[in-house]
């Protein structure tokens, strides 16, 4: 039989890869395999599996079918060598760096970040003995200078939450690399439709899956994927003989997979942050429609942003699809498709934390909630939810304002969106 | 299970070869044709340590049903087989032989797989010696290169899929081994 090659485009991969029918049933449905762990064939091949000689199933807190084609299926859609998944994004970002640091190490991260980032960042990882050198991502002196000999790693966000600022991930990649360290950046916001960052140069790549990923709201979980390209074989804790699976070399042993074998035998093993398999069932059906949802919530956040930034009761809009943004010239060559659906606007009002307050009182569609990439619309005020933990130098720091909203655009009928925004917009000045 | 028709993924990541060299040595019919035909396999630079790739790589294929044929000539046993110290010493006939050498010592290597008339030369990943893989093909042999056994097995037959990894395989058609 002739075999037909071809490299399948981003939607066809959406909805198979990952996933080729079982044998004995067929089911077309991905299935949910509800279960904690797998009969082995005999003793010989269960001691090959706790060895790592066999690929195979051993406990659902290492690796699951259905959790293997949604790991296949997004490493398929950001041209990743592979993936592991995880109970949450947070989870994701901290196997991550339990994989690569050890105490004594540093970290150089963007201070555009996801609040409960820097928060772990700032002190999780300071207790575990590692320091996190927090820079403005749009300097790329700042970045140079904060790498020292016993920095790891560099870390940021492709589209920056709240601020919505894009990371010019070209050059710092050739900068990470220029020190033999892999560039690490959460793309929660962009979804691979919108941005590949290892396309770019990125090795490492993570997600919460909990939001455009899932796309309805419903199910937490993360993911880890490494591009297979970053050369780990003089860094420490993947090359290096690892006391916690009797002296094994990761990158000796598993060559490209050598990170991502390590982060699953050993840090999902010791964390336990494991994705639930109907968790992935669930993120797995928010990905089959993905390029479809991202194109409508990418369409209604340009028309939002473009609407509020003529409204007369909106000082300003953050958005880096806007041609005015710091950020459109990056969001260009980075995000073409469009900027995300997440963005902040400032009002404009003598008391503005107040005038916040009854703006978000006064919406009748956008949910007050702490989520984005929902579906449906959301709103929140960060100053007093998500970025709260932080001192008022560290919001400064972080590029947010007490005035600040922020929102996440979903896939009702723009015009609707538009009238909710214009009424609440008006009873601010009640 | 035969050939699926509809395996129409390539497997282009991961190699240091360009695509012309991919064609060569890297053909998914080939692989697949290597794997469903060989029965002993010979793998010149096994280690006795349980922990060296090539021991990884021994220990699976030997779990998976081949034969395996350790070729060491500071080892006497390897896996509980018997250890030659080079390919021609070795009294019976071999299928493939899978090299963990340097690439420097792939050209004399490849002349003896030519001269024992072995049916594949594969080269693991990174072990990458052009005028080896000439030397084989001109003998009649297939070649991969810059590839490792183990992975494509797992590949063919979907267990490199259980632990997340891209196998870049995509059919609607009902799976199985693809070799």
């Amino acid at each position: 039989m002739t075999q037909q090659k071809r490299k399948f485009g981003f939607e066809t991969r959406m909805l198979h890869a990952g996933h080729i029918p079982d044998p004995v049933t067929g089911a077309r449905a991905v299935p949910i395999y509800q279960t904690t762990s797998y009969v082995f064939e005999d003793t010989d091949k269960a001691a090959q599996l706790f060895e790592l000689k066999q690929y195979g199933n051993i406990y659902t807190r290492i690796n699951n079918p259905t959790n293997a084609v949604f790991e296949e299926r997004i490493a398929s859609l950001e041209n990743a060598t592979g993936a592991v998944a995880t109970a949450s994004g947070m989870a994701a970002q901290f196997a991550v760096m339990m994989t690569l640091l050890q105490a004594g190490d540093e970290l150089v991260s963007s201070s555009h970040l996801y609040g409960g980032t820097k928060t772990q960042f700032t002190h999780t990882l300071k207790k575990l003995g590692v320091n996190v050198h927090f820079v403005d991502p749009n300097n790329f002196e700042a970045w140079q200078a904060a790498i020292t000999p016993k920095t790891r790693a560099l870390y940021g966000e492709t589209i920056g939450n709240p601020q919505g600022s894009v990371l010019d991930i070209e050059p710092l990649a050739a900068l990470a690399h220029s020190h033999n360290i892999p560039l690490i950046m959460d793309s929660t916001f962009a979804t691979p439709y919108l941005c590949r960052p290892m396309d770019w140069g990125a090795d490492i790549v993570t997600h919460s899956a909990t939001k455009f990923i899932g796309g309805h709201g419903s199910s937490i979980g993360g993911v880890v994927l490494d591009s297979g390209k970053f050369d780990f074989s003089t860094f420490p804790t993947i090359a290096d003989p690892d006391p916690a699976y009797h002296d094994l070399r990761f990158y000796e042993t598993f060559g490209h997979y050598g990170f991502l074998m390590k982060t699953r035998a050993v840090t999902l093993r010791d964390t336990g942050a494991a994705l639930s398999p109907f968790n992935a069932f669930l993120l797995i059906q928010g990905l089959e429609t993905l390029s479809i949802r991202m194109d409508r919530h990418v369409e209604n956040a340009l028309a939002v942003a473009q609407y509020l930034q003529a409204h007369p009761k909106v000082g300003w809009v953050a958005y880096a699809g806007l041609p005015d943004s710091p950020y459109h010239a990056l969001a260009q060559k980075y995000t073409p498709k469009g900027s995300g659906a997440v963005f902040t606007f400032g009002l404009k009002a003598s008391n503005e934390r107040l005038a916040g307050k009854t703006f978000i009182e006064s919406l009748h569609l956008f949910s007050h909630l702490a989520n984005v990439g929902d579906a449906r619309s959301l709103v929140i005020h960060p100053a007093s939810t998500t970025h709260q933990q932080l001192s008022d130098a560290e919001l400064q720091e972080a590029g947010i304002s007490a005035g600040m909203i922020r929102l996440s655009i979903g896939l009702e009928t723009t015009e609707d969106l538009l009238w909710d925004l214009d009424q609440a917009l008006q009873a601010t000045s009640a | 299970m035969g050939f699926g028709s509809s395996l129409a993924g390539d497997i282009g990541m991961n190699t240091a070869l360009t695509d012309e060299q991919r064609a060569l040595y890297m053909d998914p019919g080939v692989i697949r044709t290597v794997l469903a035909t060989s029965k002993t396999i010979a793998i010149v630079g096994l280690s006795p340590k349980p922990e060296r790739p090539s021991y990884f790589v021994g220990s699976y294929l030997k779990s998976e049903g081949y034969t395996v044929v350790p070729v060491n000539p500071r080892a006497d046993e390897i896996l509980g087989e018997k250890s030659y110290p080079d390919l021609l010493s070795i009294p019976f006939p071999v299928d493939m032989v899978d090299v963990f050498r340097q690439p420097d010592e792939c050209v004399e290597v490849a002349r003896q797989a030519v001269q024992i008339k072995a049916k594949t030369l594969w080269l693991q990943l990174r072990v990458i010696n052009f005028e080896a893989a000439q030397i084989a093909a001109d003998g009649g042999l297939h070649v991969v290169m810059d590839r490792c056994v183990k992975i494509e097995h797992g590949r063919y037959s979907g267990s490199l899929h259980w632990v997340g990894m891209n196998t870049e395989i995509i059919s609607a058609r009902r799976g199985g081994r693809y070799f």
